[in-house]
């Protein structure tokens, strides 16, 4: 995977400029609460920028703005397609929908499905829904769970009655099954044991290629090192680190 | 492409008058006009909807949210407001002739209750079959084979297709509403509360049987509910109304997780 390419010249995959977040809560009298307050930083294709920090800092409130899940207050999400560059921040609700089916994945902590949908299908149907058919949709989603070791009688049962790392894992397929260009991670591994997590994250290289930005939230710190190519460190709303990994801080 | 552009829709009971719009709404909260005493059920509904899009709107009973729905399938006459579909033109503006055409052929709906959905003393692929005579199928082989395909498509019994409505179960007379809403490949289907009233284990099963035809046919759906994890797996977009007035429009996860206007705070905060 190759580094950020800011320095020279090249546009960056995604690029944050003075992102920032607050929530005003009507419930509280109008209390305003601070997500996000400037953040800055690129990825380029192919690379990963791991979040971290303590829990409240920011992490998934960044991963959400990113997703326009919030909306974010000030500040653009510069974001290239290929053709053009799209500021995520401010572009209008039917190109974020149109990226979130092909370009845009996201996946959450916590699987959120119509029930009674069997496993394979969750996770084939972002791909039926660009455009393949069910059978090929079918085959690479028992591909992806195979390669995360779900048992294969899972495939067809409903995910409700899953374990916590069971339906992790079906929500983590589902989420890289399309390719997507840029991919948000949100503790994506969170439930998964360590074995079980090697898996998914060598499958999140293997099924993913090169070209993938990824913009993961962890916090096992030996996964941190081991997946990212730079680290990013939140602390109370703000940016206070970037490094590569196993490097010092700059 | 833009399948249904809604403008200003407005539903005013009563005998209206000018003081109507301007002295109700949520910041009144009140839709009774307190000089001529109508009762302003929707007020300046604006929104679009694409080919293959699902926008939810979502509200208490009583914000309106209903009578845009009844509007929309061209059972209730608007006051004021234009609805646009694609080809057509200003539906609520069509004659008699006209509004019957375009209900038949190109609207589709599922009624919250199923009196107003089905004749329940006709079988159940005799109410679907009808549809498709409006709409001007013929041959008896022809409609015979269409409507055993919608009770497959929309996992009806097909062996329980000559037998009267009224002997279906709840998720049954639901299942063939949706068969006759998409009978005619219409360009927009409008949901009325479309899992109230059946139990839980049937309720996910009619709504993700309703999101795959929805995407295989790419049509243009409205699906309206109280029920706020309803709209959230099956819209796209939504609009929030209260007292008769859209006080919130987004993404169905931005308002859900983001929500903006007080009142979709504490509707969101309300969730069990």
């Amino acid at each position: 995977m190759s580094t950020s390419t800011n320095s020279d010249g090249e546009q960056p995959r995604l690029a944050v400029t003075d992102l920032s977040k607050r929530f005003q809560m009507h419930v509280v009298d109008g209390r305003e609460v601070v997500g996000l307050d400037s953040v800055e930083f690129d990825v380029a294709a192919g690379e990963f920028l791991a979040v971290v920090g303590e829990s409240g800092s920011g992490k998934s409130s960044l991963l959400k703005c990113l997703h326009r899940t919030y909306e974010p207050t000030d500040g653009t999400i510069e974001y290239d397609t290929g053709d053009s560059v799209v500021d995520l921040a401010t572009c209008n609700e039917r190109t974020i929908l149109s990226l979130r089916g092909t370009d845009v994945g996201y996946v959450s902590q916590f699987l959120r499905e119509i029930p009674r949908v069997p496993a394979v299908d969750v996770v084939a149907r972002p791909l039926r829904e660009s455009g393949s058919s069910p059978e090929q949709a079918r085959e690479t989603a028992r591909g992806l769970l195979e390669r995360l070791q779900l048992p294969r009688e899972l495939f067809d049962a409903y995910p409700a009655t899953f374990s916590g790392g069971e339906r992790q894992r079906v929500n983590f397929a589902r989420g890289i099954a399309p390719r997507p260009r840029l991919l948000l991670l949100d503790e994506p591994t969170s439930a998964l044991d360590p074995e079980t997590r090697e898996h998914a994250l060598k499958l999140l290289r293997d099924y993913l290629g090169d070209d993938t930005a990824v913009v993961g939230v962890f916090h096992n710190h030996d996964v941190v090192e081991r997946v990212a190519d730079r680290v990013l460190t939140i602390d109370d709303a703000r940016v206070v680190d970037v490094r590569p990994t196993g490097g010092e801080s700059t | 492409m833009t399948f249904l552009d809604a403008d200003g829709l407005t539903k005013v009971y009563g005998e209206g008058c000018s003081a109507c719009l301007a002295t109700t709404g949520p910041e009144y909260d009140r839709n009774r006009c307190p000089e001529c005493d109508s009762v302003v059920a929707c007020a300046d509904v604006s929104f679009e909807v694409r080919d293959g899009e699902v926008l939810g709107i979502v509200g208490e009973s009583g914000s309106g949210k209903s009578s845009v729905a009844e509007i929309l399938a061209l059972d209730a006459d608007a006051t004021a407001g234009t609805a646009t579909i694609r080809g057509h033109g200003d539906v609520l503006d069509a004659d008699y002739q006209r509004r019957r055409e375009i209900r038949d052929e190109h609207l589709g709906m599922v009624h919250q209750h199923v009196h107003d959905g089905l004749n329940l003393s006709f079988t159940g692929g005799g109410n679907v079959a009808e549809k498709l005579l409006s709409a001007g199928w013929r041959h008896y082989g022809d409609i015979r084979s269409r409507v055993r395909g919608l009770f497959e498509e929309t996992e009806v019994p097909v062996d329980r297709m000559d037998d009267s409505a009224e002997t279906y179960s709840g998720g049954m007379q639901r299942r063939v509403q949706i068969a006759k809403a998409i009978a005619n490949d219409p360009g927009l289907v409008v949901l009325d509360e479309p899992t109230t009233g059946l139990d839980v284990s049937v309720q996910a099963r009619v709504l993700d049987t309703f999101r795959r035809l929805q995407r295989e046919q790419d049509v243009a759906t409205v699906v309206v509910s109280h029920d706020l994890s309803v709209v959230r797996l099956l819209a796209d977009r939504v609009l929030v109304m209260r007292q008769g007035r859209i006080v919130e429009a987004g993404l169905t996860d931005r308002v859900m997780e983001d929500p903006h206007h007080e009142y979709t705070q504490t509707l969101i905060n309300s969730i069990i």
